[in-house]
């Protein structure tokens, strides 16, 4: 890599990516990330993890800025958003209930963990509820085996969930 | 910064130690059953108790038995209290003035373990000799325990090659699972000429069921960072990455908090040790993908790129990041080498068994008294760990089988547990070592749904590169569902079968060539619950399993 290349891009004559014309200041922080990588092709991993940080989700728009900016072609900033399970393309609820369906939860009866959301939610896992409350996801394993079943409430982890624990706090955030 | 430095840190570490340690359990498994808010107690009580400087709280890694958790020891020599709750707190202060127990009349306060079990005496902790010990967000502590010495006696006195040999006469093999020879791997890099080389950990630990490498990595992070200085100085390369799970924000963390440490300290960095030897470590956060684990897909994924493997050979030895030579081991597999470079690899190559050497790191899950994580010589029966150490079935319940190596492996029934574990038995038995994780499963589990489980998960996660793979699991798992709703003809089966061999021999990664393990393991030893679907039997076998 020369140093040529490495340096951060100026688009001729068009607006620079600096800046994003909705004034959003989180695109300014995204564009930090982006700099500290030398907005290298390479880094649009790490970029599309901050982003989903900063917003949340990836929306079709920042997909497309991110492209521009890093001088790749969209076609690749889809393929890697959507390979990986670990971007969302879709806003998630307000709360978010993760369910590890791991082989040491699976065995320990995380089936029926996601059973007892998917009837109290009315939703199907992947699925947010229409008021957009919750969203239920399954994971691989979080590797807290040794608590299963274990999910993921809000970020924090509990173990030893029954569905009737786990109902009632789904019920809880529904209210 | 040289080895007197090292030997005053560790110096004024050990003396600035106070008389009384408290050690509570700060790992992922504790933490997210209060561990914290008991820390934060126990820190409480020691200054409400007036013993501020007699009695020290530190929060350390992984002690291992997870499902007692969150522990608490008391050293030197006291007792080590299981699922201890902030509200217990103030009653283990109190009874380190006492020399007693924390443990009330009644069931009052937290229980005592015993620390006299065999889950815990027929260990062998070499990776984990640190875990549960010292406070892994603390280089001092790690540096106390003899840490950094074996990269700066490799720096100052060893030339590159001497290091590829000390692993090779080591025995050291790859603990991710297919067991290549470490030193093999090393000595292929060093001899290769190149502008740059790199080093890779994976830490991509995507096995569900398996936290061996979450645990290292959350309790004694600078070991991870030793043992990539040694192989990268072994090899000629100055840059490093880990690429770790997404899912793992706690190990993320406290790796993060290592490599900035050491960068201080200038044990990472430009001229390590004040030696001409450079290296820097990167981090690389994964995104949930499980074919990342699979070195090439792995490589493909630090480029930023969607994770898709690609033929071998060029093996990553001779072209592997953005096309240069890099080595590429397990977290486990490099947790090793600071060890096995300070003891000598006589020392290590005593341990385990022929051709398996030292020790391995297995996560007991699933259906077994004691979950967690124990480190045991290669060659250890199964029957050992999972009866003896693990303490078999909770409430009495019978020991059907237990399942290795994730997705790739198979299960293996109960009456051949007096297999020793080591890389070729367990291939013989049809299962693989893979990275350590253990599921244990009773009388009450299903293995056509066992092995439909695990072939929905391989369905998901095939990168779809190749045919085989992403059509052969769809139709794998069709099958399986076919035959759990009774919908199968005894021909069935051998079709099953015959798909099996084929994803398996024309696959392109480990992925799939692996997927058919969970059915082909199953059919061969439980071939019956099959039949028994297709007979329409299967309720008959449902009861008799409840019965």
């Amino acid at each position: 890599m020369t140093a040529a290349t490495a340096k951060a891009p100026e688009p001729p004559g068009k607006a620079p990516a600096k800046t994003h014309p909705s004034g959003d200041n989180r695109f300014k922080m995204l564009e930090a990330t982006m700099k500290r990588h030398q907005y290298q092709a390479d880094a649009l991993i790490e970029v599309l993890h901050t982003a989903q940080e900063l917003f949340g989700y990836l929306e079709m728009d920042l997909l497309l800025h991110i492209a521009h900016s890093l001088k790749v072609p969209p076609s690749r900033v889809f393929g890697v958003a959507t390979f990986y399970h670990f971007f969302s393309l879709k806003p998630q609820g307000e709360h978010t209930c993760v369910i590890c369906m791991g082989t040491a939860c699976y065995v320990k009866g995380a089936g029926d963990l996601v059973a007892a959301v998917e009837r109290a939610c009315g939703i199907k896992a992947g699925e947010t509820t229409s008021d957009g409350k919750v969203s239920l996801i399954t994971a691989r394993c979080l590797g807290a085996c040794g608590i299963a079943p274990a999910v993921v409430l809000d970020g924090r982890v509990a173990g030893y969930q029954t569905p009737e624990t786990l109902t009632e706090t789904v019920k809880g955030w529904l209210s | 910064m040289d080895l007197s430095d090292l030997i005053e840190i560790a110096n004024k570490e050990n003396a600035a130690r106070k008389p009384r340690v408290i050690r509570c359990c700060t790992a992922a498994g504790c933490l997210s059953q209060d561990g914290q808010a008991l820390k934060k107690a126990l820190e409480d009580a020691v200054e409400a108790a007036g013993l501020g400087n007699e009695v020290e709280v530190i929060g350390v890694g992984c002690m291992g038995l997870c499902s007692q958790g969150p522990l608490v020891q008391i050293d030197p020599d006291g007792p080590l209290y299981e699922k201890v709750a902030p509200a217990d707190a103030p009653a283990v202060v109190a009874s380190l003035k006492t020399n007693g127990s924390a443990r009330g009349k009644g069931s009052a306060g937290p229980k005592v373990g015993d620390p006299n079990i065999p889950f815990f005496t027929k260990q062998v902790p070499i990776v984990l000799e640190n875990s549960g010990k010292i406070n892994p967000e603390r280089i001092e502590a790690y540096i106390a325990a003899g840490g950094y010495q074996a990269l700066c006696h490799v720096v100052r006195e060893m030339q590159p090659l001497d290091v590829c040999e000390l692993i090779t006469d080591s025995g050291l093999r790859g603990r991710g699972g297919a067991g290549y020879p470490t030193g093999l791997k090393w000595a292929t890099v060093a001899k290769t000429e190149a502008d740059r080389k790199y080093v890779v950990c994976n830490a991509d630990e995507g096995d569900p069921g398996a936290f061996m490498d979450r645990s290292v990595l959350e309790s004694d992070p600078h070991r991870v960072l030793e043992g990539m200085a040694i192989a990268a100085y072994a090899v000629g390369a100055s840059q490093g990455y880990v690429y770790v799970r997404g899912e793992y924000p706690l190990a993320i963390s406290r790796l993060k908090t290592a490599i900035a440490q050491a960068r201080r300290l200038g044990i990472l960095g430009t001229g390590v040790f004040e030696t001409r030897f450079d290296f820097r470590v990167d981090i690389r956060i994964g995104a949930g993908a499980f074919v990342c684990g699979e070195e090439t897909a792995l490589m493909r994924s630090i480029e930023g790129q969607r994770g898709t493997p690609r033929p071998r050979p060029p093996f990553p030895a001779a072209r592997g990041l953005w096309g240069y030579p890099t080595v590429i081991n397990n977290v486990e597999t490099i947790a090793n080498v600071p060890t096995i470079v300070r003891k000598g690899a006589d020392w290590f190559a005593g341990i385990g068994t022929e051709k398996s050497k030292g020790t391995k790191v297995f996560a007991l899950a699933g259906k077994i008294t004691n979950t967690g994580l124990i480190e045991v010589p290669m060659g250890t029966p199964l029957r050992t760990i999972v009866e003896e150490m693990g303490g078999g079935v909770p409430d009495g319940g019978k020991v059907k089988a237990v399942q290795t190596g994730g997705p790739s492996g198979g299960c293996i029934p109960a009456n051949r547990f007096d297999t020793p574990v080591d890389y070729e038995s367990l291939a013989q038995l049809g299962s693989i070592m893979g990275s350590g994780g253990m599921i244990v499963m009773d009388e009450k589990d299903n293995m056509v749904d066992v092995a439909r489980f695990f072939m929905e998960f391989c369905m998901d996660e095939s990168c779809g590169k190749c045919v085989p793979c992403r059509a052969g699991t769809v139709q794998i798992h069709h099958m399986l569902t076919q035959i759990r709703e009774g919908k199968a003809q005894p021909e069935d089966l051998e079709k099953l079968r015959e798909l099996c061999d084929m994803v398996k021999q024309t696959s392109l990664c480990g992925l799939g060539q692996s997927a058919p393990n969970p059915v082909l393991s199953t059919l061969r030893y439980y071939r019956h619950e099959y039949d028994a679907y297709i007979q329409g039997k299967a309720h008959e076998a449902a009861e008799e399993v409840n019965a």
